[in-house]
């Protein structure tokens, strides 16, 4: 089978935001798959528990909790009941409605960004014509409700963190929306399944480097090592959530996790060719593909010491951003040029395309990118 | 036109995740910059100055176990060398050359906690301390089978050490001299070149020479600022003249070179350990020592080099059971006037960094 | 050029976390898997020999935590001690051993036990008679290595772990 790019296609068909064939029309369709959804969520994040805990332990030459079910596959559940059953503690001084709305508002757009992420051929919930606006318009929400637990907490713990969040995440939109952008330019689509039906060879080839900005200006997003910061427990205890205790943690618990598959489903589906693959079927392709971003995730968060908050604005406006625009630049370039999608050509593509990646990477942080060290007169 | 902020007090401690115990750093910040820090210790005093005067002399070891517990051997070292200086008793060979390699494998624990705690402290999720933790565990085997506890050792004796190491110790000592330096590597591999470790601990909570000396630091911190100053060699106690061991020290005195020279010091240690082990004379372990020592009217002074610095047992006699007074010079107190000057102007998260990086254990601070 | 700052470092970390993955990890499983202790272990019982104690005392006046209680009167006939009370308060205990080391007639010993945690602070007072060797309360080879030699040999952690580097 010969690979086929999808260079500079338009598609001019119109996809309707409901499959016309499905019975029932718009609101089974739409109870369906809120409904797969919320199992899938839950149950991923369980999953996901599960592989740090267990993954982590191993890394750290220890085993990990195995006593709950076999091979400790119930701890998750274990875990869950436990923090369920805690006391609801609120500080005296703390803003009650805003410190029980907080986890609501952050919750909710985490679940929110799975309404686009197609787990097989058009099986989603809803095929947006511009997927990938809304994904990076609701992935900013949460914000919101962490800066809310923050402020709601009257901790100064907690406002440090939400401060470190807030800061962190404005400054990581952009070049997490112009790596995006270099997928959707060979893409040639704003649709998730799109560009997922557009990746005949996973796009992590044609585009590493924006894979590798995506990767880390997505790992700061959602606040996951080298770049949790946000909830550094070495430095401001637990960030936003310090004061959060029972259901209300539980919450932010589910939202860090929720959020980490969120972001590894995204780069799957961008780069990693979602459903897509042989022999299995569609969502299993997708559900390993998954966890394999994840493990990526708990891979660094187990080796890698954390980030400055000066360092990370450094990376992300001195290092991150400019080599996003750079790359935009040189895929509009290639995709201008309309290479031809034979596959000694894609080959040729892949190669040098990789070879941007070592070249830029290299280049700019020995010439551009430096660090200060950080100390102010005071 | 400039913002005009309002710094803010933020007490870290005495229950946080990185103070190490129960110590309070009363800080003031402006944004993420401390201005100003007040280090507040006392959190764990137990008054073991003022104990000592009413136990004898023997009944005090235990006492000095608890200081800073995680090098007790060293601890009870610089206590036993100081009641043999003011009672003048003599130590048998053999028992010098056991007390050398107990005290060198305390070192390398305690280095290893310091090591892991500082890299955990600089956010490494727990996996250098989990593995440094799997190393200390095997020398806490080690002086568990000489000395019957794992924390507590209560070994080392006024004139000698309590009882003779069993024999099954060397060969595990000399499998374990043989396998640390690979597991050393491997803790550079993991973390030493780390570039986030690079830009998180070099040039950070710089301790310049002049520095150093005029707060009487001592051990890593002031060997990191390039001050080759070990006790071991300047003033050596015990047998410490017949070993063969170089001074690691460091050029600029920043987070880096602390936990260098410390990873450097563990492999002298070993070296140290090899040369006394070959060395091992028969004999007894203990001279003749009464229960009940009764030093004559004095005072003495003895010094050695603990893991974290210059760590000195000063007691006065008036001839009876009970040192009349003791007084106990303490490295983690003294190294920690430094901090102050360190952090000032840094990031709170160097804060912790720089804390991390001086090394010290409450239990001493407060005694 | 050299790489080093230039994420080799990274790497390196990365593979060292990696190989753990697929090493065997050093734990154990506690209350199924026990580990020898040390021989010398000081636990926190305390076995008495009734025949051996002459009731001299030296074990109270070794103790620094002033934790064992010792009552003797003489008997005339026979010319000497008997130890009408001895007891000894494991929550003062400190498990020091000096009181072991310094019994001149090897009557005290520390215990080979190490679960001993009680619900009262009353029971941790061991009296005489609580402190009698039983096989079920087994002395530790604290400053005794005959007693020592008989003990199962300590587990190591540097034996059970045979690969490295």
């Amino acid at each position: 089978m010969m690979p086929v790019l999808n260079f500079g296609i338009h598609h001019q068909v119109f996809i309707p935001a409901v499959p016309p064939d499905w019975p029932g029309g718009f609101w089974w369709h739409w109870l369906f798959f809120t409904v797969v959804i919320i199992a899938f969520v839950l149950t991923m994040v369980m999953g996901a528990i599960y592989i740090e805990r267990r993954g982590m332990g191993r890394m750290q030459s220890r085993l990990g909790p195995n006593r709950t079910g076999p091979f400790g596959l119930l701890q998750p559940v274990a875990d869950a009941i436990k923090v369920l059953l805690k006391e609801n503690i609120v500080p005296v001084k703390a803003d009650k409605l805003v410190h029980w709305l907080a986890p609501v508002v952050a919750f909710a757009p985490a679940l929110m960004l799975f309404a686009v992420i197609p787990f097989q051929d058009g099986a989603l919930l809803a095929d947006l014509n511009i997927g990938i606006l809304y994904i990076v318009a609701i992935s900013s929400v949460s914000t919101v409700g962490i800066f809310m637990a923050g402020w709601a907490s009257s901790n100064k713990y907690s406002l440090l963190g939400a401060m470190r969040n807030v800061a962190a995440i404005v400054s990581y939109e952009m070049p997490l929306v112009l790596a995006i952008v270099g997928v959707v330019l060979i893409a040639g689509s704003l649709s998730l399944n799109r560009i997922v039906i557009a990746q005949d060879i996973p796009f992590i080839l044609l585009q590493p480097l924006g894979f590798f900005l995506f990767f880390a200006a997505g790992c700061a997003e959602i606040n996951r090592s080298p770049f949790d910061l946000m909830e550094a427990d070495s430095e401001i205890v637990a960030g936003f959530h310090t004061e959060y205790s029972g259901m209300k943690f539980a919450m932010f618990y589910l939202v860090e996790y929720a959020e980490a598959i969120a972001i590894a489903a995204i780069i799957t589906t961008l780069f990693l060719g979602g459903w897509r693959g042989p022999l299995l079927p569609p969502w299993l392709w997708f559900v390993t593909k998954v966890m394999a971003v994840f493990f990526t995730m708990v891979w660094t968060r187990t080796t890698l010491p954390r980030i400055r908050i000066d360092q990370l604005m450094a990376l992300a406006w001195k290092f991150l951003l400019p080599l996003a625009v750079i790359n935009l630049i040189i895929t509009a370039i290639q995709v201008l040029a309309s290479w031809p999608d034979t596959l000694p050509w894609t080959l040729v593509m892949i190669i040098v395309n990789f070879t941007i990646l070592a070249v830029l990477v290299l280049l700019w942080s020995k010439f551009f990118f430096r660090l200060g060290w950080g100390r102010i007169e005071v | 036109m400039a913002l005009k902020t309002e710094p803010f007090v933020l007490n870290m401690g005495p229950v946080h995740p990185s103070t190490h115990g129960v110590f309070r750093m009363r800080t003031t910040l402006d944004g993420e910059v401390v201005v100003d820090i007040e280090p507040i210790f006392g959190y764990l005093h137990r008054g073991v100055e003022k104990l000592a005067e009413q136990r004898t002399y023997t009944g005090i070891i235990p006492l000095t176990d608890r200081l800073d517990y995680i090098s007790s051997m060293n601890n009870n070292l610089a206590y036993c060398l100081a009641v043999e200086k003011l009672a003048g008793i003599k130590v048998p060979e053999r028992a010098e050359y056991l007390r050398v390699i107990m005290a060198e494998l305390q070192r390398i624990a305690a280095f290893l906690i310091a090591v892991g705690a500082f890299l955990n402290d600089c956010g490494a999720f727990f996996t250098p301390f989990m593995y440094m933790f799997r190393e200390r565990e095997k020398i806490v085997d080690l002086l568990e089978m000489v000395s019957g506890q794992r924390l507590t050792y209560n070994y080392i004796r006024v004139g000698g050490v309590s009882q003779d190491i069993p024999e099954e110790f060397l060969p595990a000592l000399r499998t374990f001299v043989a396998q640390m330096p690979g597991f050393i590597d491997e803790y550079d591999r993991l973390l030493m070149q780390n570039e986030i470790l690079l830009a998180r601990a070099k040039g950070v909570g710089i301790l310049t020479r002049e520095q150093a000396i005029n707060c009487a630091a001592s051990g890593p911190v002031l060997r990191a600022s390039g001050v080759k100053w070990d006790i071991r060699q300047a003033d050596p106690y015990s047998i410490y003249d017949r070993f063969e061991f170089d001074i690691p020290t460091g050029t600029v005195g920043d987070c880096y070179d602390r936990y260098r020279v410390r990873v450097a010091e563990m492999r002298q240690s070993l070296r140290i350990i090899q040369q006394a082990m070959t060395q091992l004379p028969p004999g007894p372990v203990k001279a003749a020592v009464p229960h009940l020592i009764r030093p004559p009217v004095g005072e003495a002074y003895a010094h050695l080099e603990a893991p974290k610095g210059e760590l000195g047992f000063y007691l006065v006699s008036d001839n009876s059971i009970a040192p009349y007074r003791c007084h106990i010079r303490p490295p983690s107190l003294i190294n920690l006037t430094a901090l102050r000057d360190m952090v000032r102007g840094w990031k709170v998260a160097d804060l912790i960094v720089i804390f991390g990086s001086i090394d010290i254990t409450v239990g001493e601070i407060d005694r | 050029m050299k790489f080093e700052r230039y994420g080799i470092g990274i790497v390196k970390g990365l593979m060292v976390t990696i190989m753990h993955l697929l090493r065997h990890p050093t734990v154990s499983q506690y209350p199924e898997q026990r580990l020898n202790t040390s021989r010398r272990i000081r636990g926190n019982e305390f076995i008495w020999d009734q025949v051996k104690c002459t009731g001299c005392g030296t074990c109270t006046k070794a103790c620094p935590q002033g934790a064992i209680e010792i009552v003797t009167s003489t008997s005339q006939e026979e010319n000497k001690y008997t130890v009408d009370k001895y007891q000894i308060d494991t929550g003062y205990c400190i498990q020091c051993g000096l009181c072991v080391e310094a019994c001149p007639y090897e009557a005290l010993y520390l215990g080979y036990a190490y679960e001993c945690a009680k619900y009262q602070r009353g029971e941790l007072v061991q009296t005489k008679e609580m402190m009698l060797e039983s096989p079920l309360r087994k002395a530790s080879g604290y400053f005794s290595p005959k007693r020592a030699a008989k003990l199962p040999k300590q587990t190591l952690l540097l034996e059970r772990i045979t690969e490295k580097k």
